[in-house]
């Protein structure tokens, strides 16, 4: 795989549309934030001691200690152009902090770009693995697995009463966070979000619009994660949050349920189709539309209401629609004008393909 | 929505705070904002997120008497040189040794982010054999402490046994 592939393929394993419960949870990550003994963490440490860490973390990357669990290369940011690590934000593969504000920063990334491996970032290390559906257990047991291995080569931070030791004492203890990325509209339409979401806060967990500022969430889409790390234990946390996440989807198909069943369904339908037949022909597409029209045609298709149309093709265009990604694909710099004139042109293209599974 | 400071007043200003992408909202009325102080001129880009934490870091009484070497601000971890009040600002630790530098003084921040100030959850393999075993044996007291209570001396026999092989161990490591 070379350098550059991750951003010349829009598709990564998260998005296939496929794993358990895929008509909600889009996706489920793990990360686990770690910490070398002795060295400053990155906001305080010299650049040497930076390129130190660096080198020491992604040798293991190297050494083929990670081949039982795929094929990794190592991309140092600072051979990234801007578009090509906006690219990596936009595809969930590392964090805007990385992208922008790292010194030495460097990614560790499998082939299949379900595993990505943050060195340098507010901690020296991050592992990341994120997995298509509702995987949440799975996502914990391979980030656990690599997690291992690293500790095998590397001198951990860890204290026996605080264990392992972080950057922000908000990550502290496990170091874990644990997320699932939800696509909740039928919660939405029906208003009963609201007092779902403040439930969910009480039971210590947050949520998080995926797009969109403020408390306007765009396309429906909700990451639910843990924010307490100390004194529960990594399992817990999980159990936790896939109890929560279970209950969650639950209700979401039972909202769906209803609106098939009463004379609220010609509505659903025609807000469904309404965006289908806007996404498949319009010319211009800013990206707040696109949110939520991508959002209906996707409920539409996991309804039954749209047949030729793969979730798969719903969770590229997700990351394809971004600013990055069409500026990468365009192979051009875009203004917002243009940029709305080419998410058009692209949602066109794809609806196109209909069910094809092929990459872009 | 409410503010999730008062729970009374109707939220007005949402925040988001975004920690290494990480993003978390905050609902507030606008006098819980304006308790939470800075940025209120220009609340989504002046609003600092470092500020609000280190307003749940900063747990020393303000204006209290005392010269300046009787504050926190002396506390310095001798490893990276981040003093208590460079952390209590920016909300961030400067090396793993700052946590044993700062010591007891984080309780209760830790207690108010977490509610706990205790990892219970995974040890290191390599290095943490040694706290594994600690572990084990704080476990095997408690099952030791019930047994006894419950009289099942046999078996509470077998646990103390357990737990002194165990001693053995951790003291020849």
């Amino acid at each position: 795989m070379s350098k550059r592939s991750f951003a010349q393929h829009a598709l990564s394993d998260w998005m296939q549309g496929t794993g358990p419960d895929a008509d909600i949870v889009i996706s489920s990550r793990v990360r686990v934030a770690r910490n070398l003994r002795g060295h400053p963490f990155p906001m305080l440490a010299t650049n040497q001691q930076s390129q130190d860490v660096m080198e020491r973390l992604t040798s293991v990357g190297e050494s083929g200690r990670l081949n039982d669990i795929g094929r990794f290369e190592t991309i140092e940011l600072s051979d990234l152009n801007e578009l090509e690590r906006r690219v990596l934000v936009e595809k969930h593969l590392i964090s805007p902090n990385l992208a922008n504000e790292s010194r030495c920063g460097a990614l560790v990334l499998s082939d299949n770009e379900s595993v990505s491996i943050m060195v340098n970032e507010e901690d020296h290390l991050r592992i990341q693995c994120l997995y298509p559906g509702f995987q949440i257990n799975e996502a914990w047991e391979l980030a656990s697995r690599i997690d291992d291995i690293f500790e095998e080569e590397a001198d951990y931070a860890f204290d026996e009463r605080r264990g392992y030791l972080t950057s922000c004492p908000t990550n502290v203890g496990t170091g874990i966070r644990a997320s699932v990325m939800m696509h909740l509209p039928a919660l939405v339409m029906t208003q009963q979000i609201n007092r779902i979401l403040s439930a969910i806060t009480q039971v210590g967990l947050a949520v998080r619009g995926i797009y969109g500022e403020g408390s306007e969430v765009l396309g429906n889409l909700f990451q639910i994660s843990n924010q307490i790390t100390l004194g529960q234990s990594e399992h817990e946390i999980i159990d936790n949050l896939h109890g929560v996440a279970k209950q969650i989807i639950e209700h979401e198909r039972a909202a769906r349920e209803r609106m098939m069943q009463q004379e609220s369904r010609v509505r659903l339908e025609d807000r469904v189709f309404r965006s289908y037949g806007i996404l498949s022909h319009a010319s211009i597409m800013d990206s707040k539309e696109a949110a939520q029209r991508l959002s209906d045609v996707r409920l539409g298709i996991d309804l039954g209401l749209i047949s030729d149309v793969s979730p798969q093709v719903m969770n590229e265009l997700m990351v394809l629609t971004q600013p990055g990604f069409l500026q990468q694909t365009f192979n051009e710099k875009l203004s917002t004008e243009q940029r709305d004139i080419r998410r058009a042109e692209l949602i066109r293209q794809q609806l196109g393909r209909k069910s094809d599974h092929g990459g872009v | 929505m409410v503010c999730q400071e008062c729970v009374k007043r109707p939220a007005t200003l949402h925040f988001i705070k975004n920690v290494n992408g990480e993003k978390t909202e905050f609902h507030f009325c606008e006098s819980c904002a304006r308790e939470k102080g800075e940025g209120l001129s220009s609340p989504v880009n002046g609003f600092s997120i470092h500020s609000l934490l280190s307003g749940l870091l900063d747990l020393e009484p303000h204006g209290g008497v005392g010269g300046l070497s009787a504050k926190p601000q002396a506390l310095r971890c001798d490893n990276c040189g981040l003093t208590y009040g460079q952390f209590s600002k920016m909300g961030r630790f400067g090396c793993s040794n700052c946590y044993a530098q700062f010591g007891d003084k984080l309780d209760p921040i830790l207690k108010r982010v977490h509610g706990n100030t205790v990892h219970i959850g995974k040890i290191p393999k390599r290095s943490g054999g040694q706290i594994q075993l600690k572990r084990e044996i704080e476990q095997l007291r408690h099952e030791l402490h019930d047994l006894i209570s419950r009289e099942e001396f046999e078996n509470a026999a077998n646990i103390r046994d357990r737990i002194r092989e165990l001693e053995r161990s951790v003291a020849d490591t």
